[in-house]
């Protein structure tokens, strides 16, 4: 369980990011933030794992501050993969990236070598195995980082902008993987500005704007409501946008996937041909 | 008249095994707005690094084939020569900073091209002011977000104002409401000022209105090359990856469920919603 409370977090050069942040959020939720560049989104979830600590206020992970322990403990628990993934990665191959953590926590050779192999395919970076990932394609860097990151399997995923550089199909992997850790009882948080792999996902969103939350709800409300959105430079998914325009004509506003659009469309149109 | 023509453009990074692009022969005609997509790794970013001649004169080897790009051949003319006629904007925005401030970062090339003072400075305003990043104009440019930094990489480039603009996913570190404003800026110089605008992006939900252009690119090579609409037609673009619109594909299921929306694939929300209006009126 991740506990802010009233955080303010100011940068050496004295720009206030955070001004008074709390939320909860519980083992097992599938959350993302969303908001406008420079809304402190990144700033945020860095005090997650303790990158990050508060100028004031509080923040708690599985009950314990995150100022009264170090960041090797916290990370154990807490997987952070970086919004630009020249920030992680330093290894000279692909495999040495993934298995860095691993080594690091202690888990035995064999189990590392099927971790390595799960997460190369998983991330389609199977014949990167013994490349360097500087000399990767910028959504391959960004699949690796990932995969750095997933293969030790931790409790909490913190992936600020998964989806950067991604195409669809990698998008859809990453997406099922993200069910699957909830079928698990993981807690994953996203920062992203992807709306419409959040229309997919459905999970709980958080918007910020200027340092602060502004709104916290379910997905399916929250990108079907453009006066929220808008406040924080969002726009409406592409179904979400059709519907709000169909309204007049009798059709709920709040959808946001394709195939559900799709129902209810065919109902519409039969029942006004009755 | 073509700004850009590649024939048979092969291209192999040094010590890899097999060509990163693979026999390209593309053509962008001056004015157009062409969008570039394709799985990641099919070589997007590389046939941009042969446009603005960082491929053969950073990374050297084996090029092969023909390409010329605003007259020039780019194995003849040095990058700095090329880059008053195509600017780049990278597909990570800090690999294109590093001066100590914003703005002197804005200002760069137009220094290197040896523009007047005054005019410089018009320039460079416009610029962080078109891309909303004039407050943080004395920040330094690693001292900010990423998305921050990414409305820098954008400004230096249109700040050039060259001939075609080749922009590599410039808006992956966007807000969506930033991402549209940035679009919708380019497509105006694109339209105003004859521009031409080659454009990567995965996220065609944002894009595929703007482009007159559509290659699609697998495996190094060119798989589709034509008109959008009737490209993002085909069953098979969505078979490679390719995240067509969603208004485009919700087009395609209702037609395939037998409602009649007319011939014209539609690539956003507003042109289905309408075609849609239409259909609940006419029953
Ligand atoms: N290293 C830094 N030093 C000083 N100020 C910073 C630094 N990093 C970010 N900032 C500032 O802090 C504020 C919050 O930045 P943050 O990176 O958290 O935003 P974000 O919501 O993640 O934005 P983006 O969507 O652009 O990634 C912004 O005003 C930014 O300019
Ligand atoms: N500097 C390099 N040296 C060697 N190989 C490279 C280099 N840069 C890219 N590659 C390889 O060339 C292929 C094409 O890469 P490129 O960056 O052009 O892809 P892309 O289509 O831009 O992908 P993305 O959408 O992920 O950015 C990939 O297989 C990649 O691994
Ligand atoms: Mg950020
Ligand atoms: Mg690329």
């Amino acid at each position: 369980m991740i506990e802010v409370e009233n955080v303010h977090f100011r940068y050496p050069n004295g720009v206030e990011a955070l001004k008074g942040v709390s939320l909860v959020i519980k083992n097992g939720e599938f959350v993302a933030i969303m908001g406008q560049n420079g809304a402190g989104k990144t700033t945020l979830v860095k005090h997650f794992n303790g990158l990050l600590k508060p100028s004031e206020g509080v923040v708690r992970v599985n009950g314990v501050e995150t100022t009264k322990t170090s960041v090797a403990a916290l990370s154990r628990n807490a997987g952070f993969v970086f919004q630009n993934p020249d920030h992680q990665l330093f290894s000279e191959t692909v495999e040495e990236e993934i298995s860095f953590a691993l080594k690091n926590f202690g888990f035995e050779a064999e189990t590392i070598e099927k971790r390595i192999t799960w997460a190369l395919n998983l991330l389609g970076l199977a014949q990167y195995r013994k490349t360097s990932p500087f000399l990767l394609s910028g959504g391959e860097r960004k699949r690796v980082a990932l995969a750095s990151v997933l293969a030790w399997n931790p409790e909490t995923l913190i992936l600020d902008e998964p989806t950067i550089g991604q195409d669809y199909q990698q998008k859809e992997k990453l997406r099922q993987f993200i069910v699957q850790m909830q079928t698990q009882g993981k807690t994953v948080v996203i920062v992203t500005h992807d709306v419409e792999f959040v229309a997919e996902c459905n999970p709980r969103v958080l918007l910020m704007k200027e340092g602060a939350v502004v709104a916290d709800g379910e997905g399916r409300e929250i990108l079907t409501d453009p006066e929220v959105l808008v406040q924080s430079s969002i726009v409406l998914p592409q179904i979400a946008q059709i519907f709000l325009k169909l309204a007049p004509l009798g059709l709920p506003k709040n959808v946001i996937d394709v195939y559900e659009a799709k129902e209810i469309v065919l109902k519409a149109l039969e029942k006004r041909r009755k | 008249m073509a700004v850009i023509e590649t024939k048979n453009l092969t291209y192999t990074y040094p010590g890899g095994t097999k060509p990163s692009i693979n026999s390209v022969s593309i053509k962008v005609e001056k004015g157009e707005f062409v969008l570039i997509t394709g799985p990641s790794g099919c070589g997007k970013t590389t046939l941009c690094r042969c446009f603005n001649g960082l491929i053969p004169h950073f990374y050297q080897g084996e090029l092969k084939g023909e390409i010329t790009v605003a007259d020039m051949d780019t194995a003849t003319h040095e990058t700095h020569a090329m880059a008053k006629s195509v600017g780049l904007v990278f597909q990570n925005p800090e690999n294109q900073l590093f001066a100590l401030s914003i703005e002197k970062d804005v200002a760069f090339g137009l220094e290197n091209l040896g523009m007047p003072r005054e005019e410089m400075r018009e320039r460079v305003d416009w610029a962080l002011k078109l891309t909303d990043i004039y407050d943080l104009r004395e920040r330094s440019p690693h001292e900010v977000s990423g998305g921050q930094q990414q409305r820098v990489a954008i400004a230096a480039v249109l700040a050039m104002q060259p001939e075609i603009i080749v922009l590599d996913e410039p808006t992956s570190f966007l807000d969506p409401l930033s991402a549209e404003k940035i679009f919708e800026v380019i497509h105006e110089l694109n339209k105003k000022l004859g521009i031409t605008v080659v454009l990567v992006e995965h996220r065609l939900d944002l894009t595929a209105k703007y482009a007159d252009h559509i290659i699609i690119m697998d495996e190094g090579k060119v798989c589709f090359d034509g008109n959008p609409r009737e490209i993002l037609s085909t069953e098979e673009t969505r078979l490679i990856g390719v995240g067509i619109p969603k208004a485009t594909l919700l087009y395609h299921i209702l037609q395939k469920e037998g409602v009649k929306l007319g011939d014209v694939t539609p690539l956003s929300s507003e042109e289905l919603a309408k075609l849609l209006q239409e259909a609940f009126e006419t029953k």
